[in-house]
């Protein structure tokens, strides 16, 4: 089996290796998720209703696009993802980007930030600032925005576990520079199921922290029509090794589960709907990917047209982020990275994405360096202004392959849809292991493939050649100290009494069913810590402990 | 592939797989789980999210004859020599100690120092792993 390869085009003349071609045609192609592909495809692969099925971009299903003219009218958003540091670095860096024409920022915050501990908790040793920047308080998110009008950037906050804490903090930045709630315009990432299922950031069980992104929903429902509370992913699901066909169809699977949930507190469908978005991997398999694009639009409008009565047509177009895949870039020879990114984020755009993020070559290394973050930039503006992909809309749309592909990711994801509901939806299907099991069998599959010889990684386990050193970034492991003073300072100025009424209130909240998102606001704006909000919420709630499968 | 123990080892090699550090980087700490178990052997795995004392613990309860610990973070210089300190002030000197992630070359050497066997850094095939713990372990035994 070589995944995703095609026999190469051959001169007749060459008889011997004509004969390999007719050998090569009887043994089995299939895509990077072992999906089966035929030699060629022809119009009987294209079935069922044209109008239900593909229709025209930016009409129901959207299987074409969520808009109608797509690139034409305008550009995805080129959006990097950068944060490392202090809060002062990274204000320094924002500034920087938005001085150069960025109009949109992307927060990246570190691991204790992501996990709910302070940055002076013993476990945050060592990992303050590293992967992204850090956040303790009110006092710090302040300054990250420092000399940033709210009003007239948007901002993307990648946070899950305590997204309610963040929405709250940047609320107040936004209080504290005279921008009301429903000015704000963002996204938070939010999606708490698939850090069960792929990436692993929790702080509580998974009830109460479905009950936190509901309370969120409603909040930003009221108050915040500008803002994305949720970006459903897939991203991490792909990186832990899912197939695509997994991918696509945990990731619907955990939207669904969302509607539900705001539904079954009483917001209207069509309230929340549009305000939701997605993150899906682009990975290497080139038509595979596009094909799960055009499926997962053409799933969510049905259903939630179908399913959860949605009217309005915002509510069932499916608009998304797309990375390029992590996880398929190689420490040896990093330069091939850029063509594999390249590839990838093309998938991404040929599939109609809303915005890209593009990884640097040296990332299977480090985190990037500024000159590996510019080619990945460029890579983006290279598709854009040069290739031409992007003067129509949906091109590949009739493509007999595509379109078979894109019906049977479709299929695979019914499939694990009835499956999941087997189990009585997908958070008991979480609790119970199975999108973790199915991953992690995929990821083993994939690895034993590899070793086997049957799949090809170029520089990995072919083709070799003398590893060529290239620079690394490296980060000053002091600035953990600087943001541990700085949260000392906060904790010595603010009103001890204050904290204390306002954590008691949260508690109290929480052992109720009132909506979190108000005595959150209360606490951030008593300049109570992060962690001390966490933690007052786990003593009612609890804590979160895997039991492994692999 | 080397799934039959060498003569004159008795019991079955115990492997603790550790996942030190708050990242969720977890798919190489299971498929080389997965990978020793089918060899045959032992494997405790930790899950996510270990200090070094949880980690140093487990090898000492467990009574373990390696560890294989998983780290992407780019925190491998703080934790992995806080892990080997612990185990030696516990006396634990016939542990073999492996690391497998995204490190760095320079890193590499430093590792090796103080006290661990090997480093495996990402596109290391599974059998290579499987194969150095055992030789490492049965090699340890006969002396």
């Amino acid at each position: 089996m070589e995944p995703t390869s095609t026999p190469s085009p051959e001169s007749p003349a060459e008889s011997s290796a004509s004969d390999k071609a007719a050998k090569a045609a009887d043994k089995e192609f299939r895509t990077m998720s072992g999906k089966p592909i035929r030699a060629s495809y022809g119009p009987d692969d294209v079935t069922g209703d044209f109008d239900e099925k593909i229709g025209e971009p930016g009409q129901y299903p959207f299987t074409r696009g969520p808009y109608e003219s797509m690139y034409r009218g305008r550009n995805w958003t080129m959006r990097q993802f950068a944060g490392f540091g202090t809060v002062d670095e990274t204000n320094e860096r924002f500034h920087y980007l938005l001085e150069h024409g960025q109009t949109g920022l992307s927060t990246a915050f570190d691991m204790p930030t992501l996990m709910g501990y302070d940055s002076d908790h013993a476990r945050s040793l060592g990992e303050v600032g590293r992967e992204g920047v850090a956040v303790d308080t009110i006092d710090d998110m302040e300054v990250l925005f420092k000399g940033i009008p709210l009003d007239q950037v948007s901002t993307s906050m990648t946070i899950n576990a305590p997204a309610a804490i963040l929405l709250a903090f940047y609320v107040l930045v936004g209080e504290r520079q005279g921008v009301s709630p429903e000015k704000l315009a963002g996204t938070i990432q939010t999606d708490i199921l698939k850090e069960y299922i792929a990436q692993k950031e929790w702080c509580f069980p998974v009830e109460p922290a479905m009950r936190l992104v509901t309370d969120m929903v409603e909040y930003c429902t009221d108050h915040m029509p500008r803002w994305h509370p949720i970006s459903i992913s897939g991203y991490h699901i792909r990186e832990a090794g899912s197939t695509a066909a997994q991918e696509l169809a945990f990731t619907l699977k955990d939207g669904f589960t969302y509607v539900e949930r705001a539904m079954e507190r009483g917001i209207d469908v069509d309230d929340f709907a549009p305000r939701l978005s997605f993150f899906f991997n682009a990975h290497i398999d080139f038509f595979e990917e596009i094909a799960k694009y055009r499926a997962a639009r053409r799933i969510w409008a049905r259903e939630l047209k179908e399913t959860y009565g949605a009217k309005k047509p915002e509510s069932m177009r499916l608009r998304f982020h797309t990375q390029t895949a992590g996880v398929s870039l190689t420490a040896q020879q990093p330069l091939n990275n850029i063509v594999r990114t390249a590839i990838e984020a093309l998938a991404g755009v040929l599939g109609g994405t809303q915005s890209l993020h593009t990884n640097s070559f040296d990332e299977a290394l480090a985190l990037p360096t500024e000159e590996a973050v510019r080619v990945a930039l460029r890579t983006q503006q290279i598709i854009s202004h040069e290739t031409g992909v992007t003067n129509t809309a949906d091109p590949l749309g009739g493509s007999y392959f595509v379109e078979a592909l894109t019906d049977e990711l479709e299929a695979e994801a019914y499939d694990y849809f009835r499956r999941i509901d087997e189990f009585g939806g997908m958070v008991e299907a979480v609790r119970q292991n199975f999108p973790q099991r199915e991953i992690g069998e995929a990821a083993f599959t994939f690895q034993r493939e590899l070793d086997d010889g049957e799949r090809t990684i170029v520089g990995v386990n072919k083709y070799h050649n003398e590893e060529e050193e290239v620079p690394l970034l490296h980060i000053d492991p002091a600035l953990e100290q600087v943001q541990v003073e700085r949260l000392k300072k906060t904790r010595s100025e603010r009103d001890s009494a204050e904290v204390e009424s306002t954590l008691a209130e949260l508690k109290r909240a929480a052992e109720g069913d009132g909506n979190l998102m108000y005595p959150i606001i209360e606490c951030a704006r008593a300049r109570v810590t992060e962690g001390e909000m966490i933690e007052a919420m786990q003593e009612v709630f609890g804590t979160y402990t895997e039991i492994p499968v692999f | 592939m080397n799934a039959v123990a060498e003569p004159g080892v008795e019991h079955k090699i115990r492997v603790v797989v550790a996942k030190p550090g708050l990242d969720g980087h977890d798919r190489g700490a299971k498929i080389i789980a997965r990978a020793l178990r089918d060899s045959g052997m032992e494997v405790i795995y930790t899950g996510l999210h270990q200090t070094p004392e949880q980690i140093a613990e487990t090898v000492i309860q467990e009574d373990a004859d390696a560890i294989g610990v998983s780290i992407l973070s780019g925190a491998h210089m703080t934790l992995i020599p806080k892990i080997v300190e612990l185990l030696e002030a516990q006396g634990v000197d016939d542990v073999l100690i492996t690391v497998g992630g995204t490190i760095p070359t320079k890193d590499i050497e430093a590792l090796k120092e103080m006290g661990v066997s090997g480093v495996f850094t990402p596109g290391s095939p599974t059998d290579d792993i499987v194969e150095f713990i055992r030789n490492g372990v049965t090699k340890d035994r006969q002396i």
